[in-house]
This record gives structure tokens, C-alpha cells and sequence, in this order.
């Protein structure tokens, strides 16, 4: 599939349905890593916030079923590969929200000897969730802002593994 | 419904045959009309299964990588080749076997064993159920060989 066919043209309507497809079935892949997980936790089952209004399954069996992963939680040296590796196993197009300030950057362990200095050394990162930890509210508006780009994409660029700059989510969320 | 000829009286005549043929063949036909609702199913099936599948397929990306034919060992590099794995419960169903299924045919066996006037089993049965039970025994001496009728 060539760029932009599904964007305009008579296979329009396609890719705007596909899109729409993909936005409201995301199967995300949890890393609860620390205390972030905590928060994700509350944004996924809580009655309060409940993502999966907004189509978010985060349950798929393995990385193989699944369209999101998100990194909540310190990334460690040891933790790195099997991230990496876990990243790699997933079928494209895939998405990744690096979810707190440990994974955005290392946070408070900037200056420790395990911690990786954020998820995007290892990852390509499309959504920065920014908190010491994030509130459900912020972790949400991450999900509703991916799923913004995912609609007014072109599925091709994406399929080709094309990666766009980074959303970064505001800090007063 | 299987064609059926009629038991009743055929008079003698060409167009009494025909008229049997013509019978049969209608029979024959209301039978296989009932099998195109499977044919139809399974048409269906095919066509929904090809559209879905051949749609995904013009679809969806394809990027192969090495990392994704990878097994999957949460995140880990699987080492090792697939091999039989030691089986422990195999005896537990051996047991079963001896004591379970076995009376699923003695039972039937015991019922009709002493009939031989109305036509029963009689002697023969009873060397065959015989013969059965005896490579059961086998099977129950090796386990209590192994020691499993012990409670340890």
C-alpha cells in the first residue's frame, strides 16, 4: 500500500474507517513497573476513570495481541532487554506511552547506576505522560491524545513503521 | 428420507417398473435436498472465512523482523530445544483405566454372560472378557509393582 492512498481518493472512506477501528480497539500491553502502575491501575478498572470506555483492552494474553504498551514505572538496566525485546514481539503498528517521570527520563533516579534514563533510550516513545506519578486524569488524556493521531493518520506511513514527534501530555493535566 | 421401495405388490409391466424408478429418484432427490442446507453452510462459511481473511490480508502491514518469530518467554531469550516432557500422572490414568473403564465393559458383559440358550455371550464371551481383564491385571500388577496402592 503506497502513502497517502488510504488519506484521499476513493479508498478514503477506507482508511477513515480503519482508523476509527484501530482508535477504539486498543489492546494495551501493561508494564506496571513502580508506583505508576498504581495509578495506570486506577485509570484501568477503576469505576472513577475506567478506560475501557474508551475502547482500551488492557489485557491481551501477549505481546502478540496487543497495539499499545505502556511503560509505567522505573525502568531498570536488568528490565531493559526483556522491554525491548517484548516492544519487538508486538505485530505493527504498534504505539507506546511512556507513562511518569522514571520512564520519561528516570525521575527521581536520574543519577542512580540501575535506572535507565528513560523508556525512549530503548523504545521509540509516541505519548510522555509527565508526573511523579501521573494521575489517572493525565494517563487518560495520553490514551485520548494517541487516539487523536491514530485518526488523522495515514495507516500507510504507519504501516511502513514511520514514527511522528512525540505527544508530550501537559503538565497541568 | 433413504429411498424405501415398497414392500407391497409389483404387478408385472414396464410402466409399473418406471413408475418405481421415477420414485426412487424423487426420493432420492428430496435426500440430497436436505444435505444442500449443509452445502449451503458450508459455502457460506467459506466465502465469509475467504472475504475476511483476503481483506486483512490486502490490509493489514506487513513488517517481518527476526525478534517477532521469536517464542514467546516474556521477554526472555528461549533456550533449549521443545522436548517431551516427563509425563507424572500417566499412572493416575493407568488406574483409571484398570478400575474405570474397564466396568464400562463389564458391565454390558455381566448382564448378557449366562444367556447362551437366547443366544447370549455364554463361553465365549467370558474367554474374551477374560482375555481383556488379564492384560488389565497386567497393567495392575505393574502398578502395584511401582508401588502406588500403597497410601504413602
Amino acid at each position: 500500500m503506497t502513502s497517502g492512498a488510504l488519506r484521499k481518493g476513493p479508498l478514503k472512506p477506507v482508511g477513515e474507517l480503519l482508523n476509527y477501528s484501530r482508535k477504539y480497539s486498543l489492546w494495551m500491553f501493561q508494564w506496571g513497573l513502580a508506583c505508576c502502575a498504581i495509578e495506570m491501575g486506577a485509570a484501568l478498572a477503576g469505576p472513577r476513570y475506567d478506560v475501557m470506555r474508551l475502547g482500551v483492552i488492557p489485557f491481551p494474553a501477549s505481546p502478540r495481541q496487543a497495539d499499545l504498551i505502556v511503560i509505567s514505572g522505573t525502568v531498570t538496566d536488568k528490565m531493559a532487554p526483556a522491554i525491548k525485546r517484548l516492544y519487538e514481539q508486538m505485530p505493527d503498528p504498534k504505539y507506546v506511552i511512556s507513562m511518569g517521570s522514571c520512564a520519561n527520563c528516570g525521575g527521581p533516579y536520574w543519577d542512580s547506576y540501575s535506572v535507565t534514563k528513560g523508556v525512549d533510550q530503548i523504545i521509540p516513545v509516541d505519548v510522555y505522560v509527565p508526573g511523579c506519578p501521573p494521575r489517572p486524569e493525565a494517563f487518560i488524556q495520553g490514551i485520548v491524545l494517541l487516539q487523536e493521531r491514530i485518526q488523522n493518520e495515514d495507516p500507510a506511513d504507519r504501516w511502513a513503521g514511520k514514527h511522528w514527534e512525540p505527544i508530550v501530555v501537559p503538565a497541568s493535566a | 428420507m433413504i429411498c424405501v421401495v415398497s414392500g407391497g405388490s409389483r404387478p408385472g409391466g414396464d410402466g409399473a417398473l418406471e413408475e418405481l424408478d421415477q420414485l426412487e429418484e424423487n426420493d432420492l432427490t428430496e435426500f440430497y435436498r436436505q444435505y444442500l442446507t449443509v452445502a449451503v453452510f458450508v459455502g457460506a462459511a467459506l466465502v465469509m472465512v475467504g472475504a475476511m481473511l483476503g481483506i486483512g490480508a490486502l490490509l493489514r502491514p506487513t513488517r517481518p523482523q527476526p525478534e517477532k518469530y521469536i517464542t514467546y518467554e516474556s521477554g526472555s531469550d528461549p533456550f533449549g530445544q521443545f522436548g517431551q516432557q516427563n509425563v507424572r500422572y500417566y499412572l493416575y490414568a493407568l488406574l483409571f483405566v484398570i478400575f474405570d473403564v474397564e466396568t464400562v465393559f463389564l458391565f454390558p458383559w455381566a448382564i448378557d454372560a449366562d444367556h447362551v440358550s437366547q443366544g447370549g455371550l455364554g463361553w465365549l464371551g467370558f474367554i474374551e472378557i477374560a482375555i481383556f481383564t488379564l492384560i488389565l491385571i497386567v497393567g495392575l500388577a505393574y502398578l502395584w509393582r511401582k508401588g502406588l496402592l500403597k497410601w504413602a
